[in-house]
């Protein structure tokens, strides 16, 4: 404080107390609706005290959405799209960072380039993908004529099939394939003083010791980060799910709310839509509210 | 961009880039040339042939009055939201800087939006603005009739567009925030000691300081407007009511999943990346010359 401005003051606390109710209010009102019987969460004005149905709208909501299996494929699901973006991403910036091949330039501004296009853009071309992840190669085949030249030296018809639908592959991989991770290691291994690889040399440490005893370590901070932020993004995903999977035993949590809207038809059941709104929700709410401070420190230096 | 000590073992780094690689040729850069291929052929739902049509399907596109009021409600969200969550998160930001007591628990609580699934913001936001339940439907006991986002096009608009600009609040908070507690402290003290007021050197000191970060926000919050709405919209409108929430990626999922119109919806997907492209150029050329703080 660099003066006293008991007038300003109060205006801060004010208006930072009503942007926190703002922020707050939708968690308070999910959970509240949760908790009171069909006809309580239609009356008006809402009541604003909790009731007492909370578990049997939680497990009407349980049984309704079938959020057991789906809440396991949810977690398989944000647990692969973190560890294999965190993998990924540390080892490509590595070699991008670390080694000396050509063209590793053009590679990182390839790598660069799919920040531009997030996956909803390119939706539809990617659902073909993943119905056939050969098609790109079968499609170079056919173009260099190799698929021509191999039937008339064989006799075979070349046509490489492998479905990804309704897996956990077909769910994963095209959300590991972009380059935030790529972006986020190499900005950081950019910082590290170069003195740290020459004396690593000089101790006679080859690429993959170095990798291990002195790159990971370092990174610890930094995977926490993208991890947390990965497994969000991984979990609140929903337009690829709702693509890729159609059977009920590859369907993830973000999907089944679908199955909780309530219908146009007779009273709408308001509870039991936000109990499973709030077994949705609240996974990734616990890992961030666990891991923030990782990120937060790291993203807010205080000096003052 | 190069580091002086480097591994000079050339096939253990292209085996580690190899991965990622595979990865981006097979999900991105195949699709994206795929989009570009089918927007100028007409095909037929998987599989089939194809016949080149030239600017055919762009023509169609872009004398469809349905698409461009699509785009033109993409563009009108994407600013409203932006502006509404941009705003109130600089508010936010400004006054948790001037850490008064309880600034911590802000600079907690008010993230948490973020880690929402977009569906089940939705689904919330829609019980929340329901016309016969939730928190605005005491308005239509005084003037029966008036609120109904499921009838009225425009309510319904207002909606998805506050339950968007609710999600980005706290993103945008934490990177303003953090920008603003790298200004130096002499800066605001030495504006202190010319007289300037704490509102005024918040506007003539630290508003200023902060236009990188403002920049670079503004883009993100509106490409993500672009892609992030899906899951909010799908779940509390579909749509509707009549299309008045039908959003670009909306309109490409339902005309290319639902109408099974492959070509049609390249078509708008390659105008979609080219617009994402245009603003991701125009934040990249606005970096170059960004401001430094000394």
């Amino acid at each position: 404080m660099v003066e006293r401005t008991p007038f300003l003051d109060v205006v801060t606390q004010v208006l930072l107390f009503l942007g926190l109710v703002v922020s707050l209010a939708p968690f308070v009102i999910v959970f509240i609706a949760s908790t009171h019987t069909l006809r309580d969460v239609n009356t008006v004005p809402m009541p604003l005290w909790p009731g007492q149905d909370f578990f049997v709208n939680m497990t009407a909501a349980w049984q309704r959405a079938e959020f057991g299996q789906k809440l396991v494929n949810s977690l398989i699901f944000a647990l692969g799209v973190a560890c294999g973006k965190v993998v990924i991403s540390l080892i490509s910036a590595y070699s991008i960072v670390y080694f000396g091949y050509r063209g590793r330039m053009l590679i990182f501004w390839l790598i660069f380039i799919t920040l531009m296009l997030p996956l909803e853009v390119r939706i539809v071309p990617t659902y073909a993908v993943a119905a056939n992840v050969l098609s790109p190669y079968q499609g170079i085949l056919d173009i260099t004529g190799i698929s021509w030249l191999i039937q008339r030296l064989t006799g075979v018809q070349l046509s490489l099939q492998l479905g990804l639908l309704d897996s956990y592959a077909g769910l994963i991989l095209p959300l590991v394939a972009t380059a935030t991770g790529t972006f986020l290691y190499r900005q950081f291994f950019m910082t590290l003083p170069d003195e740290l690889v020459e004396a690593s040399k000089m101790d006679g440490a080859g690429p993959l010791r170095f990798f291990f005893d002195m790159i990971l370590p370092l990174s610890r901070t930094n995977m926490v980060a993208l991890f947390t932020i990965m497994f969000v993004w991984g979990w609140n995903e929903y337009l690829w799910p709702l693509l890729v999977t159609t059977d009920a035993a590859h369907r993830v949590a973000v999907v089944g709310l679908r199955d909780v809207i309530p219908g146009n038809d007779g009273v709408p059941e308001w509870n039991i839509a936000m109990a499973g709104t709030l077994i949705v929700m609240l996974p990734p709410l616990i890992i961030v509210a666990f891991t923030q401070r990782f990120f937060v420190r790291g993203l807010v230096a205080t000096e003052k | 961009m190069d580091k002086r000590a480097i591994f000079t073992n050339r096939w253990l780094g292209i085996a580690f880039i190899v991965p990622q690689l595979l990865l981006i040729f097979t999900f991105f850069y195949w699709p994206a040339g795929q989009a570009v291929f089918w927007a100028f052929t007409l095909q037929q739902p998987w599989g089939g042939g194809n016949e080149w049509v030239g600017l055919t399907n762009f023509i169609a596109i872009l004398t469809d009055h349905i698409y461009w009021n699509s785009v033109v409600r993409s563009l009108l969200f994407a600013a409203l939201s932006t502006g509404l969550s941009m705003g109130a998160a600089l508010v936010l930001a400004l006054l948790v800087d001037r850490e008064l007591a309880g600034h911590r628990v802000y600079r907690t609580v008010l993230v948490w939006p973020y880690a929402i699934a977009a569906p089940a913001l939705g689904l919330a936001f829609r019980f929340m603005l329901a016309p016969g339940a939730g928190l605005v439907s005491f308005v239509n006991h005084i003037w029966p009739g008036f609120w109904d986002p499921t009838i009225n096009g425009t309510q319904a608009f207002i909606a998805v567009t506050i339950a968007f600009a609710w999600k980005y609040i706290g993103y945008n908070f934490i990177f303003m925030l953090s920008a603003l507690q790298a200004i130096p402290r002499s800066l605001t003290e030495a504006g202190a000691m010319d007289g300037a007021r704490a509102v005024r050197r918040m506007w003539d000191i630290q508003v200023p300081l902060l236009t990188p970060t403002l920049f670079f926000l503004l883009v993100l919050n509106i490409t993500d407007s672009f892609q992030d709405s899906f899951g909010i919209v799908d779940i509390m409108t579909s749509g509707g009511p009549n299309r008045a929430t039908e959003l670009m990626v909306y309109k490409i999922y339902f005309d290319g999943f639902k109408g099974l119109d492959y070509s049609g919806a390249a078509a708008q997907s390659i105008i979609l990346m080219l617009l994402v492209i245009a603003l991701t150029v125009i934040q990249f050329r606005f970096l170059e010359k960004r401001v430094h703080y000394k």
